[in-house]
C-alpha cells in the first residue's frame, strides 16, 4: 500500500530526500468531513491574522 | 475641495479608491487612472490558464463601477509626474495617455492635491532575450501575468494534451524568467494546476514536469521561506516544499537564472556558476518585475526622476535605502507610512513602493550574476496599503493632521496566503498559509524570524474551498455591492 506512494522515487535524487504523504495523509486531504473541520479552522486562523495586521 | 488622483486599479489602486470615495463623498474628487478598462481577480488567472475559468470569470468593466462610486475614471496610463508644478502650472500634476474612452493617444495634464502611486508592475520581459521585447511576452512561452496572457497559456496546454493523447510525450517548464524574479506562488500554483489537470486529462504519464527558478530552495517564495509547527517540530518551507514536488513527480532547478530563451530551449546559470539548457514543449516562466517606467520633472523641467524613483522604476517612500550587508538588514527598514519622503502629498501602495532591499538573502553566483528572488508583495498587505494611505490622505485632507495617521508596514503586517494545486470542489486542494510577519523580524522573533503560532500551513481541500471564497468575496467587494467594506483587505 505505502509502496504505490513511493515507487516513482529514484534513490540519491533531491527527490528522495524528503518526505512523501502516504494514503492516510493523502486521504486526509479531500477527506470532506475532516476538510470541514479544517475549513473552519484555517478561517479562524486567518481572522487572527487580519486582526493583527490591521493597525 | 481637494482632488486625489490615484494611479492603477489593481488590487491597491482601486482598493484607495474604493474607501477614498466613500470616506470623501462629494466634497472633495477622486480620479483614477489606469491604461485598463477592466478590474482583474489577478489569483485566479491560474486557473484561466488551465482553462477552469474564462476571462469573464476573473474581471469586470471599471467604468460602471466608478460611476456608481462617483469616481472620475480615465483609461489611461501616466507617463509623468511634476510634483512641483511647471513654469506655466503652479500646482503638481500627473501627465497621462489615453489609452481609451474615445481619446487613444491623447495627453492631458492632471493636477492633484495629493496622489497615490499604485501602478503595479512592468511586466519586464524584455529583461530576458527570447522571453519577449518590453513588455510584450514573446513567441516561445506563455504567461499567467493577465487574464489575457492567461486565456491564451490555455489554448496552447491544450494543443499539448491533444498531442499527449495521440501518444507523444511533452516537457513541461514552469517557473522563473529572470534571477531577479518574484511572483515564485503564482508559478507554484500553474505548474501544480497543470499537473492536476493532465492527471484528470490521463496523460500524466506522457508529461516530464520540470519547476525552474530563482530560489536558493524550495519554498523560499521570495521571503526567505517561512517556518510551521508540524508534529512536534518546527519544519521549514523548503521540507514542505520539496515534499509536493516529489509526491508529484517534479523535478526542479533552483538558484536560476535564465538568460536566454529559444523556440524550446531556455538557457540558464546556476549559482556554482555552470551555464546550462532545458528544453521544453510548453514552457511557461514568470518576467521580472520594474516600476512601469513613470519620469518625475521638478519646476523648471529637470529631471528628477532619480529623487522620486528608485533605479528599478518604484518609487521611494519612507524605507531605510540605505545600502547595508544581509547581516544588518532590520525589520525597521521596511517603510510604514508609505509617504514619499521628499513630495509629502505622494505616497506609493503595492507593487509600486521601492523594497529597501529583498526579503530573501541576496545570492550570486560565481560569475557574479544576482540570482535572489525579490520581495512579494501580495493580494492582501497590497490591499491593506491601499487602504491604509488612503485612510492616511483623508484625514490630512480633512485637517485632522498634517502627517499620515496610518501605517501598513510588511515586517509588522501579516499575510494569509492561498496556493491552488488543482481545481476541483471535491478534488482540489491548495496550500493556505498564514506568514506573520511577512518580512521577518529577528530582533522580536528570534530564530525563525517569525511568530510561530501566527505563521501556519497545511495541505487541503479546505485551502482550495477558501481560495473559492476568497474569489467571489473579494470580486463582490471590488463591485462594490452591498457589504463590501465587510470584507477586510
Amino acid at each position: 500500500m505505502a509502496r504505490e506512494h513511493i515507487k516513482h522515487i529514484e534513490s540519491y535524487t533531491p527527490q528522495a530526500g524528503t518526505m512523501i504523504p502516504l494514503g492516510t495523509q493523502k486521504f486526509l486531504r479531500t477527506c470532506v468531513l475532516w476538510q470541514i473541520i479544517r475549513f473552519i479552522a484555517i478561517n479562524i486562523k486567518m481572522t487572527k491574522l487580519i486582526v493583527n495586521s490591521h493597525h | 475641495m481637494a482632488r486625489l488622483v490615484i494611479l492603477g486599479a489593481g488590487v491597491a489602486g482601486h482598493t484607495a479608491a474604493s474607501f477614498a470615495a466613500k470616506w470623501l463623498g462629494k466634497k472633495h474628487e477622486v480620479v483614477v487612472v489606469t491604461p485598463n478598462s477592466k478590474w482583474n481577480w489577478i489569483p485566479s488567472n491560474i486557473w484561466v490558464g488551465v482553462g477552469e475559468m474564462s476571462k469573464k470569470d476573473v474581471t469586470f468593466d471599471l467604468d460602471p463601477v466608478y460611476k456608481k462610486a462617483r469616481v472620475d475614471y480615465r483609461q489611461a496610463k501616466a507617463v509623468s509626474i511634476n510634483p512641483e508644478g511647471s513654469t506655466s502650472k503652479a500646482k503638481a500634476f500627473v501627465t497621462v495617455e489615453y489609452t481609451g474612452q474615445g481619446k487613444e493617444g491623447q495627453s492631458e495634464e492632471i493636477e492633484y492635491d495629493y496622489l497615490i502611486n499604485a501602478t503595479g508592475p512592468k511586466l519586464n520581459f524584455g529583461a530576458t532575450p527570447g522571453l519577449g521585447e518590453g513588455t510584450t511576452m514573446g513567441e516561445h512561452t506563455v504567461s499567467v501575468c493577465t487574464a489575457d496572457h492567461a486565456v491564451h497559456a490555455a489554448h496552447v496546454l491544450d494543443e499539448k494534451i491533444a498531442k499527449m493523447k495521440k501518444g507523444e510525450e511533452q516537457t513541461f517548464l514552469i517557473g522563473t524568467g529572470h534571477g531577479m524574479c518574484t511572483c515564485q506562488g503564482a508559478a507554484f500554483e500553474y505548474i501544480f494546476n497543470i499537473e492536476h489537470k493532465l492527471r484528470n486529462e490521463g496523460v500524466r504519464d506522457k508529461a516530464k514536469m520540470i519547476w525552474i527558478s530563482n530560489e536558493s530552495f524550495l519554498g523560499d517564495f521570495g521571503m526567505g521561506g517561512m517556518h510551521i509547527k508540524m508534529g512536534g517540530y518546527v519544519a521549514s518551507s523548503k521540507i514542505f516544499a520539496e515534499s509536493i514536488y516529489a509526491e508529484r513527480g517534479l523535478d526542479w532547478i533552483i538558484g536560476a537564472h535564465v538568460n536566454k530563451v529559444e523556440a524550446g530551449k531556455v538557457t540558464y546559470e546556476t549559482l556554482d556558476g555552470k551555464i546550462s539548457e532545458q528544453e521544453f514543449d510548453f514552457a511557461m516562466l514568470i518576467p521580472p518585475f520594474a516600476g512601469v517606467g513613470m519620469k518625475a520633472y521638478g519646476k523648471d523641467g529637470e529631471d528628477i526622476t532619480d529623487v522620486v524613483f528608485a533605479p528599478n522604476g518604484m518609487m521611494k517612500v519612507d524605507a531605510d535605502y540605505t545600502p547595508k550587508d544581509y547581516r544588518d538588514w532590520r525589520a525597521s527598514d521596511w517603510p510604514k507610512t508609505l509617504q514619499n519622503p521628499t513630495y509629502k502629498n505622494i505616497f506609493a501602495a503595492g507593487i509600486a513602493f521601492a523594497p529597501p532591499h529583498p526579503i530573501s538573502k541576496p545570492m550570486k553566483s560565481e560569475n557574479g550574476t544576482p540570482i535572489t528572488p525579490t520581495p512579494p508583495r501580495t493580494g492582501m498587505p497590497s490591499a491593506m496599503m491601499g487602504k491604509a494611505v488612503t485612510q492616511s490622505i483623508v484625514d490630512m485632507i480633512n485637517g485632522k493632521s498634517s502627517e499620515p495617521t496610518h501605517t501598513a508596514c510588511m515586517s509588522e503586517m501579516g499575510a494569509a496566503c492561498v496556493a491552488s494545486a488543482g481545481k476541483g470542489l471535491f478534488s482540489g486542494t491548495a496550500a493556505a498559509m498564514t506568514v506573520f510577519p511577512v518580512v521577518p523580524d529577528f530582533e522580536k522573533y528570534p530564530g525563525t524570524g517569525r511568530d510561530i503560532n501566527g505563521t501556519t500551513g497545511e495541505i487541503g481541500l479546505a485551502a482550495h474551498w477558501v481560495k473559492h471564497l476568497l474569489h467571489h468575496a473579494f470580486i463582490w467587494k471590488a463591485k462594490l455591492k452591498p457589504g463590501w467594506t465587510l470584507i477586510p483587505e
